[in-house]
């Protein structure tokens, strides 16, 4: 199964933190088990430049496990993984990048704020070089001043999300991975936090890595899509291509708008 | 009243380390939780022994005779009092959810200031309880402490033996007295602890 997904390097997107015109090759296969048995994840493809792209798939498709993977959470059976020139995941050569070298942004589901810090610390502990300034720069940027000196447990999911977002990039990361970011929110949240999610991606100025199951979310957000199905990439490409073959699917975008 | 002035830099020590959690290592640990204190009193004795390999051992390079002294006595209660610490503090770190030490990882931070910076803060009442335990347990110790140590005064002598000792001799006014004394400080510490424990936020 080979899935090429390429699109145009935004010239004018300048940015205070990210890297910026960057390449991630992925071409991996892992055995996973998932509520329905053991299903084989291969997936093989190339993301370049500065792209957001959404992984869109129903539970149990894999896209949590290839997150995890690009991410080096989870260690995959066969493949390779190289980002940039550097390889951070061959299993012939036996390569196999800690977590903490991949430099990556990953938001958990449950958003992984640490209790014990306050939004502030949080934000200052994913820094690798201390800079205050930056801290209140991305608390200005994703409206969470007000809450600085507050502990995760109190905050709503749109407030954490927020939170998390400021979070992942103040490590000034190589690729962003969000896992269903906006999966446990609702209306009107959701609408506003996507917009959080693309300035995000827009600071980042690098790949973004999406993962959803809701068709709406991959057109608001992103201009190329992968679908995965039971460990396989379906489909890829630009939203409006993948989706307008499936007739429920258009149906349902219809109706969203 | 000798195992209560050890047993707190015990569990300090203890609570900061992680053990490498195998089911055998884990077996062995909590082998005191199920046996006799006789039995590992028993064992320890055998292995002090100068006539064994660990008891010879200390003879030779530290020269320190291990059974029925204070030294032995140590060593046997750490022994004895390990599952009372590494439980509370295992059950601990696996209630912080996965992502917590992921979410850290991805961020640059090794394991080892990981555990410190987020592991640790969001654990403070298993270590708190934990630490609670392991004393509770270790001032409480009678069967271990008289198999190895004996009942030697100024040496072996703990408090609980001692009330047994007085208790034999029919010395109920002087056991009395170290009953309660016992009693207070074993409350006023316990006490200390939980207070501490409920000021502490929950995450």
């Amino acid at each position: 199964m080979e899935s090429k997904t390429t699109i145009m390097n935004d010239a004018n997107l300048t940015s205070p933190l990210g890297v910026g015109g960057n390449s991630l090759f992925i071409s991996i296969q892992h055995s996973m088990l998932t509520s329905e048995g053991r299903t084989n994840l291969e997936v093989s493809t190339e993301i370049d430049g500065k792209e957001l792209l959404c992984l869109f798939g129903h539970s149990g498709a894999g896209k949590t496990t290839l997150l995890r993977i690009i991410a080096g959470l989870t260690k995959p059976d066969k493949g390779r993984i190289v980002f940039n020139n550097t390889v951070w995941f061959d299993s012939e050569q036996k390569i196999n990048v800690k977590p903490q070298e991949r430099n990556v942004g990953y938001m958990f589901q449950d958003f992984a704020l640490f209790p014990n810090m306050t939004v502030a610390k949080n934000i200052s502990f994913a820094q690798k070089v201390k800079n205050d300034d930056e801290v209140n720069k991305l608390m200005d940027l994703f409206d969470i001043e007000a809450l600085k000196n507050q502990h995760p447990g109190k905050l709503s999911g749109g407030q954490k999300q927020r939170v998390a977002l400021a979070r992942a990039l103040a490590a000034k990361p190589s690729v962003l991975l969000l896992d269903e970011p906006l999966s446990s929110l609702d209306g009107d949240m959701r609408a506003s936090l996507q917009l959080e999610i693309l300035k995000a991606h827009e600071i980042l100025n690098s790949i973004t890595l999406l993962v959803t199951h809701d068709i709406p979310e991959v057109f608001q957000l992103s201009s190329s899509v992968i679908v995965l199905k039971n460990g396989t990439v379906i489909k890829s490409g630009k939203a409006e291509n993948v989706f307008t073959s499936k007739p429920t699917a258009c149906n349902h975008i219809m109706e969203y708008l | 009243m000798i195992l209560f002035i050890i047993g707190l830099p015990i569990a300090y020590t203890l609570a900061y380390r992680r053990f490498p959690l195998k089911a055998v290592v884990e077996a062995l640990i909590s082998m005191p939780m199920v046996l006799p204190p006789t039995v590992l009193g028993f064992y320890m004795l055998v292995a002090y022994s100068p006539q064994n390999g660990f008891g010879r051992f200390m003879a030779e390079h530290f020269n320190t005779r291990l059974a029925f002294s204070f030294e032995g006595i140590l060593i046997a209660s750490i022994l004895f009092s390990l599952p009372f610490m590494i439980q509370p503090l295992q059950n601990g770190l696996t209630a912080i959810p996965q992502s917590f030490r992921e979410a850290s990882y991805t961020l640059g931070k090794s394991e080892f200031s990981t555990f410190i910076h987020v592991l640790i803060p969001n654990m403070v009442p298993s270590i708190i309880t934990a630490v609670a335990m392991t004393f509770a347990h270790c001032i409480g110790e009678f069967g271990v402490v008289i198999m190895v140590g004996g009942n030697m005064p100024g040496e072996t002598r703990v408090a609980s033996i001692a009330i047994y000792d007085e208790v034999q001799a029919m010395n109920f006014h002087v056991a009395n007295q170290y009953s309660f004394i016992l009693f207070i400080i074993s409350l006023a510490i316990l006490t200390l602890v939980y207070g501490i424990k409920k000021r502490t936020p929950n995450p």
